[in-house]
């Protein structure tokens, strides 16, 4: 394949070439344990150090309250456990109908142990109502998890309000901003979030490390156990050149940001409105007015997303799609389903998620072929639009 | 990613006999845009030959695929022949789908018979087993059995992957568990009579070359046919099999499980005597 269009940045990232530079040193030259007593694991205690300030410093915290995970799932089920297991007479949690599977599917679990979860609903927009949020917070709840920004979407909730909804209600918040670290700004020193889930490889760092953000005086019980490591919050070996690479991954982050909301925004919008402007029956998935400045979910009436998937695929574009066909199950995205998005549109749905990598002319080769595309299916379509 | 065949992409990406055809004889339409994926396939019948047919369809790539290898397999075939056409057809033809597609090309039977019952204008009496299992992809009772047999479905799960029952909520599964469970009982000995030892022997060795050997070839081993001898299969181990401590297991869990799995349920698999 000569070309490759990237749009798929919710799912994984690129990792700067920065940041392997920074990295390599660590696993050939520079191997040694930071915990060891000699200078030459000491050099690397030292660099360890530097990288978890600056990923302190992107979102506004202490270093001291920054533990390194193997991934954002890890990061998610830490900060669900840690909040369980701090106030065992508490039996209830609240999470929504459209986080991650890493919580999601976590919350089921302890449900299935008995626990009580409330799944909050979302309107078409994929918004949540803070009204019931409140009526649902009791003595009982130990912990409410939201997310910040829906990956498939890319909906942004209004954490910092809910965080001080919850804050009044005594119990504790935790956000999965996995995918709004680094793309939106968070400042941890004017919210009230107790704890935050994020991952090295949605921000140009490698897959196989997270991140959990722990405020100075939220009570905490580590779910991995082991060694001294994090302050005896996380059990096991540093790794080392993963953390030094995800600390060179955050101060690009924080130099791009404005570039995240100017140029990458740009560029997704003007996706969006050639879109518009180019294929009739579409719909945009999710509140225009509070989403990622990188995503796109769109949904294309009378044709299935999987077969969108592959004909962008040979044209080099790389998307995903939120239909039941791509994923092995048989039915289409409970983000999408949660929404309670019209059956026309719910098989059709594309995401485009861009990052500081993406070209202009990426975005206009995307218009050029798309059209096509699409045209193509509805062809091949026993449905059309009923005039 | 799914791994299509070569078959299967290029019939995706340059469909054959789509669109409307102008006055059909007859129209088999199976499906919804709610379920997401629906075949429309037109035919013109002339002397009982199918003279030309379409299709139009909504759904995935193997979808489309197995709409359109359909409409190749079909022209010029008479009724008689096309009544006899199943989704294992399809298959075969297009080298192959992933086990989750495999409801793909059922509707592609679904849809040929429901144009050819119009044809011959047979309106079937509705009966107990039209009654739908699966309320989420409104699947019946009828189509579940028939897959069963046809496929020779040993697993709820197959059953999904096949008719996409139980995919949904799930909350029939435990019906498609009793129903599967009639079914395994139903099966044989008597369907095994009807097969000639020549029969049994060449779908043996069928399964053997299309089941079994290029999943033991992607190792670096391969598995050879020595004799079939009553219900007793006796092959041989080649490559990286023979000296494979887990060869044993091998031969029971995987190579005895396919050979009952499309043969019958009574065969023994042996390895030969050096």
């Amino acid at each position: 394949m000569d070309r490759v269009v990237y749009l798929d940045n919710n799912a994984t990232t690129q990792v700067a070439p920065e940041v392997v530079e920074e990295m390599l040193p660590y696993f050939s030259k520079l191997y040694g344990n930071p915990s060891s007593m000699y200078q030459f694991g000491g050099s690397v205690a030292k660099k360890l150090k530097e990288a978890r300030c600056k990923v302190a410093e992107l979102i506004g915290a202490e270093p001291e309250e920054i533990v390194f995970t193997s991934c954002g799932t890890e990061s998610d089920n830490t900060a669900i456990w840690a909040a369980l297991q701090s106030y065992p007479e508490k039996r209830h949690i609240i999470t929504t109908k459209v986080e991650h599977p890493a919580v999601l599917n976590y919350c089921k679990f302890w449900e299935n142990q008995g626990w009580q979860v409330t799944y909050l609903p979302v309107d078409e927009l994929g918004r949540l109502d803070l009204e019931l949020l409140k009526e649902k917070i009791t003595s009982a709840t130990a912990i409410v998890s939201i997310m910040t920004a829906n990956n498939e979407t890319g909906v942004i909730f209004p954490v910092e309000k809910i965080a001080e909804i919850v804050k009044s209600k005594g119990s504790i918040f935790h956000t999965d901003a996995v995918q709004a670290v680094g793309k939106i700004p968070i400042d941890m020193k004017h919210n009230h979030i107790d704890l935050l889930s994020f991952s090295g490889h949605k921000l140009h760092a490698p897959k196989g490390i997270g991140v959990l953000y722990i405020r100075k005086g939220v009570k905490f019980q580590p779910l991995i156990i082991g060694g001294h490591q994090e302050q005896n919050r996380r059990g096991g070996t540093e790794n080392t050149p993963y953390i030094i690479g995800l600390g060179k991954a955050a101060e690009l982050a924080k130099n791009y940001l404005s570039e995240e909301n100017t140029r990458v925004k740009f560029l997704r919008d003007k996706l969006e409105q050639g879109i518009i402007e180019r294929i009739p029956h579409i719909k945009i998935n999710g509140d225009r007015e509070a989403r990622l400045p990188n995503t796109l979910n769109i949904s294309f009436a009378y044709v299935e997303g999987e077969a969108i998937l592959l004909l962008l695929d040979r044209e080099g574009i790389c998307a995903s799609s939120g239909s039941a066909c791509t994923s092995g199950s048989l039915e289409p995205s409970h983000v999408l389903r949660s929404m309670g998005i019209n059956y026309n549109y719910i098989h059709g749905s594309i995401r485009f998620s861009l990052s500081r990598y993406t070209k202009e002319e990426e975005i206009d080769y995307v218009l050029d072929r798309l059209p096509v595309i699409i045209n193509h299916l509805r062809n091949l379509s026993p449905y059309k639009a009923q005039e | 990613m799914w791994e299509y065949s070569e078959k299967v992409l290029d019939h995706f990406y340059n469909p054959r006999n789509y669109g409307e055809l102008p006055n059909p004889t007859v129209v088999g339409e199976v499906g919804s845009i709610i379920c997401g994926d629906a075949l429309k396939l037109m035919l013109k019948i002339e002397n009982g030959i199918i003279e030309d047919a379409r299709f139009q369809t909504f759904g995935c790539g193997s979808a489309i695929a197995s709409s359109s290898i359909l409409t190749e397999m079909i022209k010029g075939k008479t009724i008689e022949e096309a009544e006899k056409i199943t989704n294992k057809d399809i298959v075969k033809e297009l080298g192959g789908l992933p086990q989750e597609k495999m409801h793909c090309s059922v509707m592609g039977m679904e849809a040929l018979q429901e144009a050819l019952k119009n044809y011959r204008g047979k309106r079937e009496p509705i009966s107990e087993i039209e009654k739908i299992i699966c309320e989420c992809f409104q699947v019946s009772e009828r189509k579940i059995r028939d897959v069963i047999r046809e496929n020779h479905l040993t697993t709820v799960e197959e059953i999904t992957h096949y008719t996409k029952a139980g995919g949904g909520c799930g909350r029939c599964i435990p019906e498609l568990e009793k129903i599967l469970k009639e079914e395994l009982a139903k099966r044989s000995p008597k369907d095994e009579k009807k097969m000639t030892t020549l029969q049994k022997i060449l779908l043996i060795k069928d399964t053997i070359d299309r089941e079994v050997r290029p999943a033991l070839q992607r190792d670096g081993g391969d598995l050879e046919l020595i004799d079939v001898d009553g219900n007793k299969v006796i092959v041989s181990l080649r490559g990286f099999c023979i000296n494979c401590p887990s060869a044993k297991l091998t031969l029971k869990n995987f190579v005895e499980k396919k050979l009952h799995e499309f043969v019958s349920p009574y065969l023994e698999v042996i390895e030969e005597r050096k």
